[in-house]
């Protein structure tokens, strides 16, 4: 079907130089170990499980959804997952916006290292990262030891889902900065001038002008901020040894565990957590474009 | 005057936020002992002379390094030539490819396991726990990158004039693409590969499910090391966090 449509496209465009498949076969022959390693390891995979998902002993059938639906183990590890990724996603969210909008006010040196350290610790994740935070407020962590001594505190709990929003936040913050950051760009100074030569607070002028002006950016970085954390294994699995109930943990615990592997109720699991995904994009999309109707 | 004041405590906060994890681990491998006081007893690079003996941390680094690197010349052998292809003959794919390769991108790594393991498994391709199913994966880990910049730097040379040009001086298709064209993506094809690379060094997901103890990479042998002494693991970290900061910097010295 593609083939007739899209050179005629080009050779519209170019007269001159027609360009069609049969001229340019060898061409094309150039683009097949693209889409046959796209296949193999992309589609293929996402195809297995969109089909084995709905494969149950006893054949095609919804039992894998009803299943996991109705089991409270399944259900507490949406309900994790979900919390740790909506907490880690806003607070990160926060502490990206607040650094970003002050990166632009200070001076270029000082901004510059700021990137740099932005950029260098972006790397830091997964397993590195949950190793670092376990020699930093582990049992017998730094940090944990002396705010121990001071009497501060009887211990953090990294191992709980406080901990897990720790590191998630921690990982999620990098990723804001470099997302929010040349959004700022977009804010006129003049405007926050205009706003308060005509009596405009500071508080007035972001939720007036500068909030809604960013709003795409912001829930753009959120939606990317959450998927990056509902799709996380390696950081929460390296921290608890896969003990602490996750969607990621859970898919990874039934294809390739000790005990029962059921690739079916994997696949069902990915396909909920997709889902999800698409829930939250959605929700997303729709809240922008209420909020840039109410903007206008 | 006071505004100054709070963007700077700010900016500050964030650095310490963002080092203070890094920091800890730092020091944590340079010193030999440290329990129950505010700084180490005794700085040493022991646990970095103990590390890089370890035959084991050694094998698992340069499997690490063979799988990554035979990745990135793979993808760069399939990948260029299909950008120019799409932008030189069927500008009109590029909207379609633009799309294809964000799915790698938007779908979680433990989804795709799922499937590569149950159809590598067995059957005609028996790939599992092999570094051929890594190869694989990580093509489409780089993939997004290196399409997008191959894609921008296309985009910011006019292809077909330069294509032209060539054609007239006698120069075939291919000829042309190699001698004027691929300079002209160098720089952009560099920069996305040294971050593709700490990308993939940084894999632990399909490393651990699909090839496992079979092909043990360094973030498996980082994982499996969790028992040993906190300050080995830290200077492991650290070996680790340094080599891919040196990747970042090759990054920002190619994309300048």
């Amino acid at each position: 079907m593609k083939t007739t449509s899209i050179p005629l496209g080009s050779q519209a465009a170019v007269p001159l130089l027609p360009h069609g498949w049969r001229r340019h076969w060898p061409a094309a022959l150039l683009l097949l170990p693209f889409f046959i390693m796209l296949t193999l390891f992309c589609l293929a995979p996402m195809g297995w499980v969109l089909l084995n998902s709905v494969q149950s002993e006893q054949g095609l059938s919804l039992a894998n959804y009803s299943d996991i639906l109705s089991s409270p183990f399944y259900r507490q590890a949406f309900d994790n997952s979900l919390r740790i990724s909506v907490w880690s996603s806003i607070i990160g969210l926060v502490i990206s916006l607040l650094g970003a909008a002050s990166l632009r006010r200070i001076s270029g040196r000082l901004r510059r290292l700021v990137v740099s350290i932005t950029n260098m610790t972006s790397n830091l994740t997964g397993v590195p990262l949950a190793f670092a935070f376990i020699i930093l407020v582990g049992t017998n962590g730094a940090l944990t030891l002396l705010l121990r001594k001071w009497g501060l505190i009887e211990g953090l709990r990294l191992y709980s889902s406080n901990g897990l929003i720790l590191i998630y936040t921690y990982f999620q913050i990098p990723l804001g900065v470099l997302l929010l950051y040349p959004a700022f760009d977009s804010l006129d100074d003049d405007w926050q001038a205009a706003a308060s030569l005509l009596g405009a607070k500071l508080w007035q002028y972001w939720y007036y002008v500068g909030l809604p002006v960013l709003a795409p950016t912001i829930f753009g970085t959120f939606i990317l901020l959450f998927a990056n954390a509902i799709g996380a294994y390696a950081s929460a699995y390296a921290l608890t040894q896969g003990n602490f109930n996750l969607i990621t943990v859970r898919i990874a615990s039934l294809i390739s565990g000790d005990i029962l592997l059921e690739p079916n109720m994997a696949a069902a699991l990915s396909v909920l957590l997709m889902l999800m995904l698409l829930l939250v994009t959605i929700v997303n999309q729709w809240l922008l474009k209420k909020g840039v109707r109410h903007a206008r | 005057m006071r505004a100054d004041i709070y963007h700077r405590g700010v900016v500050t906060m964030l650095i310490v936020l963002l080092t203070v994890p890094v920091l800890a681990t730092l020091l944590y491998s340079f010193s030999e002992h440290w329990s129950a006081t505010i700084l180490p007893d005794d700085l040493s690079l022991v646990w970095y002379l103990q590390l890089w003996q370890d035959s084991a941390f050694l094998a698992a680094f340069g499997r690490s390094l063979a799988v990554c690197l035979g990745t990135l010349l793979l993808s760069t052998l399939i990948i260029v030539p299909a950008v120019f292809v799409v932008f030189y003959h069927f500008p009109a794919l590029d909207k379609l490819m633009n799309a294809l390769i964000l799915i790698p991108f938007a779908v979680p790594p433990v989804v795709t396991s799922v499937g590569l393991l149950n159809i590598y498994a067995d059957g005609p391709l028996n790939i599992t726990g092999t570094p051929w199913i890594l190869v694989g994966c990580y093509f489409t880990i780089a993939l997004p990158f290196m399409y997008r910049s191959l894609a921008n730097s296309l985009s910011s040379i006019n292809v077909r004039e330069l294509m032209d040009a060539a054609h007239l001086l006698g120069a075939s298709t291919s000829i042309a693409f190699l001698l004027v064209i691929l300079p002209n993506l160098r720089k952009g094809l560099m920069a996305s590969l040294f971050l593709a690379f700490s990308f993939l060094l940084g894999d632990f997901v399909f490393a651990n499910l699909l090839a496992g103890s079979n092909y043990e990479t360094l973030q498996v042998y980082l994982y499996n090391m969790r028992q040993t002494s906190g300050h080995f693991t830290s200077a492991i970290v650290m070996s680790y966090f340094l080599f891919t900061l040196f990747l970042t910097w090759l990054t920002a010295r190619f994309s300048k």
